[in-house]
């Protein structure tokens, strides 16, 4: 589903991908850990084009992202087209990212009638039926600043799923939220990856990535160091920044 | 100070009693309110008294047709040219940011330009373009021209006013319109990215009405501000409220009461956008407080069918929207 070959990106002087290789298969989640500034939420932001990668080739579903290779030449993509494939992947932010003006219902049902022009009806029943799975159905008529962080973090993950993605993208989806609100969230995330959703999940929730990820990976000044059954990684790193990494978390 | 008993008494039911203190005296805001009663009296005194405010002159103006067509033009004028205003504002905005240099430096000069000359020079040199251009025509550029007119009779004073009050605060709603769109978060525009939304999408149906609660109360201003500005129409010749009553005291010699009747006009609409604009404001600052205070209608309206006297109610009880 994805594919990421020796994939660099600076901001100004600071590189902060120094060549990721990474493959991420259909139905498969993969769950990204590392220290800070370890490039962790670059990554996933090249992954939907919010980033523009420097070199290095990146595909999505067969298709390179941000740009089309005709006869041994790259052409940028024009907006509309960009805007077509991140449509079809969903993106759950640290910071929610919920419209503040738009209640609960309306922050869901926008993107698909604006972007994929379906109805207003049949978008807000799907949006019911998401809300529903998220376990906010009263709260359809909520406004964001109404509902907790929990709430709202369960709320932009129904947004996501509202496009009827192909795959997911979460940047610490967890790291805002009061600890005791973690569990509903990561609950929705589990029941998400059952259903068989392709996860790339940034995380520091050791637990979490422990059972629900089936390929672990760790990333350490803008390279991968060491990827693999995240029981293994955890139990039997096999790199010393790794080791130092997980026995400070662990 | 209290003794221990009288601090640790308690009432019938267990209850510490309710602290009866005598309140700290503030004999300045005593003196302070009669020293503003005083003026207050002396003022009403001298409008009753004084003969020459001529209060029969005044009403008997105050609904005059030429009095209110006077209103009407201002308030015309008011209207098109804040419209014209808003418009090029948040396109002048838009351009500013964009990621086109020569836009957003185009953007640059006309604010630097609109804002940097007086809005009355504007308005002569709009009234006066004729000198400037006698003919107008619409062509393809530096080639053959289609339509022609003559420029006196296509600029009248009316549109000369509109032009010049329209296009100077276009300048002046740029940099409102930018503060607005600024004020956003990143993140809004992240989010409505990440779920394919175009950037013009992402402009129209997440960052303006964001903006708008920054937006709003200065465009406000503007709007009461416009109101008296459009008065210097009258240098050219436009018949708005202020000339209106010039040409009728130019006659009749009856200045002042002529100047309070247009002076009241003005505070009667400036008072009607105050309105207006709270009522604006509440609409766009929906989901920004978690519950909207009642508007002074509402509680007006809850203390009248009440039949007590009016408890503070908790305002969980309104629905958010009812600002709409």
């Amino acid at each position: 589903m994805v594919l990421a070959e020796c994939l660099h990106k600076s901001f100004g002087r600071l590189e902060v991908l120094r060549g990721i290789d990474l493959e991420v298969a259909r139905r498969e989640v993969v769950c990204i850990i590392g220290p800070s500034g370890s490039g962790k939420s670059t990554l996933l932001r090249c992954v939907n084009h919010l980033e523009k990668i420097n070199s290095g080739r990146l595909w999505v579903d067969g298709e390179l992202v941000g740009y089309r290779q005709h006869g041994g030449r790259l052409y940028e993509l024009r907006e509309r087209e960009i805007c077509a494939k991140r449509a079809e992947i969903g993106m759950v932010f640290q910071q929610f990212n919920l419209f503040p003006h738009m209640t609960a219902l309306e922050n869901v049902i926008e993107a698909p009638i604006r972007v994929k022009g379906i109805s207003k009806a049949q978008a807000a029943e799907l949006a019911g039926q998401l809300l529903d799975r998220a376990g906010l159905k009263d709260k359809a008529s909520a406004y964001p600043k109404q509902l907790s962080g929990g709430q709202q973090q369960r709320v932009a993950i129904a947004r996501a799923l509202a496009m009827q993605p192909k795959l997911m993208l979460f940047d610490e989806p967890t790291s805002a939220l009061d600890p005791e609100l973690v569990g509903d969230v990561l609950a929705v995330m589990r029941d998400l990856a059952t259903s068989g959703m392709t996860m790339i999940v940034v995380t520091h929730e050791m637990g979490f990535a422990r059972e629900v990820a089936d390929v672990l990976v760790f990333m350490d000044e803008g390279i991968v160091v060491e990827a693999g059954r995240p029981r293994e990684v955890l139990s039997n790193p096999q790199h010393e920044r790794t080791r130092a990494f997980l026995s400070k978390v662990l | 100070m209290t003794t221990p008993q009288a601090t640790q008494s308690t009432g019938q039911a267990g209850q510490p009693e309710e602290i009866k203190a005598v309140p700290v005296r503030h004999p300045g805001r005593w003196l302070a309110a009669a020293v503003v009663l005083v003026l207050v009296a002396m003022f009403v005194h001298t409008l009753v008294t004084n003969p020459r405010f001529q209060w029969n002159v005044i009403w008997s103006y105050f609904l005059s047709s030429r009095v209110l067509d006077g209103l009407e033009i201002t308030i015309l004028l008011t209207v098109v040219a804040m419209a014209i205003g808003i418009v090029l504002g948040v396109v002048l905005a838009v351009m500013r940011l964009s990621a086109n240099p020569l836009l957003s430096w185009a953007s640059w000069m006309y604010i630097w330009f609109f804002r940097g000359t007086p809005v009355l020079v504007q308005l002569l040199f709009w009234f006066n373009l004729a000198f400037l251009y006698p003919r107008v025509s619409l062509s393809v550029p530096f080639g053959p021209s289609f339509v022609h007119a003559n420029a006196n009779d296509l600029i009248t004073a009316l549109t000369a006013a509109i032009l010049g009050l329209g296009l100077n605060e276009g300048a002046y709603m740029a940099e409102i319109v930018r503060a607005g769109i600024l004020s956003v978060e990143h993140g809004q525009v992240e989010a409505a990215q990440a779920l394919g939304m175009s950037r013009a999408q992402t402009m129209r149906r997440i960052v303006l009405p964001q903006a708008m609660r920054v937006i709003i109360p200065p465009t406000g201003n503007e709007t009461i501000s416009m109101l008296k500005t459009s008065s210097l129409a009258s240098v050219i010749t436009v018949t708005e409220l202020l000339y209106a009553v010039q040409l009728i005291y130019a006659v009749n010699f009856k200045t002042i009461p002529l100047l309070i009747v247009a002076s009241i006009w003005y505070l009667i609409a400036t008072s009607v956008l105050t309105v207006g604009q709270y009522y604006i404001e509440r609409h766009y600052a929906r989901g920004s407080v978690r519950e909207q205070p009642p508007t002074p209608w509402q509680r007006l309206r809850r203390s009248l069918l009440t039949f007590h006297a009016p408890v503070p109610e908790p305002p969980s009880q309104l629905p958010l929207r009812e600002g709409r």
